[in-house]
């Protein structure tokens, strides 16, 4: 972290220590939280994105053993990119709100949108399930569909847990204003949107091999 | 930002009650203790199966009663079947790989040491780390189950090489129900062990004290953190593997096992799969797992090293250089397990050359090891005694990857004791030894007690010498060509090295049995041992800077501030040859230029 966000955080907190009998020893550690949790969370990003890129390799050795048919995406895949990638929209909005020192009820209220977007995307790819189901593809049919199921149902249970986050954070938003655990929420700001980028890799890569 | 608060100002408050004291606990060096003590206990059993694998071999008539009352397939009469040998060799394995190797140089000591010498009142994740330690406890649960449910535990090895370890109940006793619960087992351990190597980084990078440059760290914390990072990758890439295993098992997918496979008279309905799939992603996990046993171990044994010489190595920095290259390089040869498995010859020739480049920055270390070692006048104790084991074992057992390393070698060594020997000395006893040097340095920070000389050293010997009376024969018997995972030679050519076999079982009886004395010593003197001063061996770094055994904040309510690397040594400091990290003094170097 730079040194002048670090500055300005040290000057945030001294500013909260007038109101809120901070101790200079506190104000230390509040930096120091702020600062762990930044690398932490990149540190998970970057383990998520080694598990998914063993399984697209093992897509690819897969795809070279023969029996690998094509797979008809379901149409609801395209809609819930949509509600994806809105919902990263959403949330920057709550995050700039908060950022901006503006009501936290309006940023509270984005934080809810986002998770709803979150949770009619998981739903939309239930549908995509249900869809392929119709047409008689399971997760054991053909190699591509097993893919497929296992891909997306680990994005989904991904964006289910960021969802249960964001619940616990609006929780917090809405009940009070001191004890909202700004770190956590940026935290999850950058997981929100890394699941979207994941979302739109791994729509490509279904596009392209499956 | 008013919504700001200061969340977690401090990182948890002080634990009330048993539960969240011993049992639940969020502080970094109950939590290193709790994975010690599963260590402990994973390592004896694991010693207890390879006793009852080489009793099996050299005389496989003998009865066994309480076996037959333990496993009723698998010893009927209390004879081992040869089933049932490859079950206790596989449960060997995965418990001393896993349990052992992963869990005690690098979650107990990383746990208990990493925060502490660098500064840090705790973990950057302090629940992230309790729950670390439970999903790997829970996991070693999910292990043990496979010794008790009728099926018994799989026969697959710790490797599980597929198709037949996905195909299920076709494939022999514990293939159905065994190997389902090690697929859950290894995954489960997966999660835990990213969620540790993701809390390790964190700390490292964000919560070291003021003046914690990262080249003063000490060389056992940045071997750590190396390892860390090894292990966020390695564990990232067998959990998805193991997802698709308990997929090919349960769910009737076909990722790993191929068309037309007929297995026990039947054909198995799966199509288009490929078995080379899991070795790939197994090894590549694998053989940088070797790096996570090794490397915390490298690191213990240099921060030992240097406080036994009372002088700085040559060059920590390249110390630190080389670790770091291992830990590259150790993502380039997962081939050199496959040389014999299908790939193209042409792969081989590309694993082998980054195999081979891995020995540089080995033996860089090794010569700066040897080269500071030169001309010390070396404080001989239990702890300095297992650091020299450790390099003695790293070396010999190192020579020999020298000729793993080459295809046209290992087309004739694969899978012969030749390779079994090899990385039981090197991965390992090497790093059992760095363990073993830990306990005997840190016992005096963990407990306040100090540990027991005579036995230490006693313990020592008998483990130094039994070790290499074990595993040289090894080397020796795969030359010749005696194949590993047999249970016994049918062949009349191994006849006459049957000798060498019940001189390895004895030697192995003999060392085994040793280590009930460093048991009994750790036992003991957690309760009896001498009291220890704060900083028994006159060690410069942090967490000699704080009370034996330290308070739950580890530096109470001030913040070491640091002002020098951990290596003054052999200096004119106020408390004698040495000064302290967190100590303003200016260094005089004693030979006073």
């Amino acid at each position: 972290m730079s040194s002048t966000t670090l500055s300005s955080i040290s000057s945030q907190a001294g500013a909260l220590s007038k109101t809120r009998h901070v101790t200079a020893q506190n104000v230390l550690m509040a930096q120091r939280s702020e600062r762990y949790s930044s690398s932490g969370i990149w540190v998970g990003v970057f383990a998520i994105t080694m598990s998914f890129a063993a399984f697209t390799s093992a897509l690819f050795v897969r795809e070279g053993t023969g029996d690998w048919t094509h797979l008809a995406l379901p149409q609801v895949l395209y809609l819930n990119t949509l509600l994806l990638l809105a919902s990263s929209g959403t949330l920057e909005i709550a995050r700039h709100r908060l950022s901006k020192e503006e009501g936290t009820r309006k940023a509270s209220g984005w934080v809810l949108v986002t998770l709803l977007l979150g949770l009619a995307f998981c739903v939309g790819q239930y549908r995509a399930w249900l869809d392929l189901r119709a047409q008689g593809v399971f997760l054991a049919t053909n190699p591509n569909s097993s893919f497929f199921y296992l891909l997306t149902f680990l994005h989904a249970l991904h964006v289910c847990i960021g969802v249960a986050v964001l619940v616990y954070l609006a929780g917090r938003l809405l009940a009070s204003h001191t004890t909202f655990r700004l770190g956590l929420f940026r935290n999850t700001v950058v997981y929100w949107h890394f699941m979207t980028v994941l979302w739109v890799y791994l729509l490509l890569l279904c596009r392209m091999k499956l | 930002m008013q919504e700001g608060s200061l969340e977690q100002a401090h990182v948890h408050a002080p634990p009330q009650g048993f539960i969240r004291k011993y049992i639940f606990s969020l502080d970094h060096k109950v939590i290193g203790k709790q994975y010690y003590a599963l260590a402990l206990v994973a390592v004896f059993t694991g010693m207890i199966l390879s006793w009852l694998m080489r009793i099996h071999m050299v005389w496989p008539e003998a009865k066994l009663p309480f076996l037959e009352w333990f496993s009723k397939n698998g010893a009927p009469g209390g004879i081992i079947t040869p089933e049932y040998y490859l079950s206790l060799l596989t449960m060997h394995g995965t418990l001393m790989v896993f349990f052992v190797l992963t869990n005690a140089p690098f979650a107990a000591f990383g746990n208990y040491f990493l925060p502490i010498q660098i500064g840090a009142e705790d973990m950057a994740f302090p629940r992230f780390n309790m729950m670390s330690f439970w999903t790997t406890f829970l996991a070693w649960v999910v292990l043990m189950l496979a010794f008790v449910i009728p099926d018994g535990p799989p026969i697959a090895g710790w490797t599980a090489y597929a198709p037949l370890s996905a195909v299920g109940r076709d494939a022999g006793p514990g293939m159905q129900w065994g190997a389902s619960l090690w697929g859950l087992s290894i995954a489960i351990f997966c999660v835990g062990s990213l969620l540790g190597a993701l809390n390790f980084i964190a700390t490292t990078l964000d919560l070291r004290a003021k003046g914690m440059t990262l080249m003063r760290m000490p060389l056992s914390s940045w071997a750590w953190f190396i390892t860390s990072c090894i292990a966020l990758l390695a564990f990232a890439v067998l959990l998805p593997a193991c997802i698709l295993l308990i997929l090919d098992r349960h769910a009737g997918t076909s990722f790993y096992i191929p068309a037309g496979l007929v297995i026990s008279d039947r054909l198995q309905p799966h199509s288009g799969g490929s078995p080379l799939l899991w070795q790939h992603l197994f090894w590549f996990f694998g053989h940088p797992e070797v790096y996570i046993a090794i490397l915390p171990s490298m690191g213990i044994v240099s921060h030992i090293l240097v406080n036994s010489m009372r002088k700085p190595l040559l060059s920590a920095r390249v110390v630190i250089y080389s670790m770091m290259s291992i830990g590259f390089l150790s993502y380039m040869v997962w081939g050199h397990h496959m040389f014999l498995s299908g790939m193209n010859p042409m792969s081989a020739l590309a694993f082998s050359f980054p195999t081979l480049t891995i020995t540089i920055p080995a033996t860089v270390l090794t010569l700066m090891w040897l080269g500071s070692l030169y001309g010390a006048k070396i404080q001989i104790n239990s702890a300095s005694l297992f650091a020299l084991g450790f390099i003695s074992m790293f070396v010999s057992g190192g020579v020999s990857g020298f000729f793993l390393a080459q295809p046209s070698i290992d087309i004739y060594l694969h899978a012969t004791y030749f390779v079994v020997g090899h990385f039981h000395m090197v991965m390992g006893v090497a790093s059992l030894f760095g363990v073993f040097a830990g306990t005997y340095f840190w016992f005096p920070k963990m407990t306040g007690r100090m540990m027991n000389e005579s036995l230490g050293k006693l313990h020592f010997w008998l483990t130094f010498v039994g070790t290499y009376c074990i595993f040289m024969p090894f080397h020796y018997l795969g030359l010749i060509g005696n194949v590993r995972r047999y249970q016994s030679f049918v062949d009349d050519f191994m006849a006459p090295y049957l000798g060498w076999h019940k001189f390895m079982t004895i030697a192995a009886l003999i060392t085994g049995a040793s280590q009930f004395i460093f048991l009994f010593n750790l036992i003991y003197s957690r309760f009896k041992g001498k009291p220890a001063p704060e900083n028994p061996w006159n060690a410069t770094s942090l967490e000699w800077s704080i009370p034996s055994p330290p308070p739950w904040n580890n530096f109470g309510a001030k913040h070491p501030i640091v002002y020098h690397d951990p290596y003054q040594y052999g200096v004119k400091g106020s408390k004698g040859d040495f000064v302290m990290q967190d100590s303003p003094e200016q260094v005089v170097s004693a030979s006073g230029d």
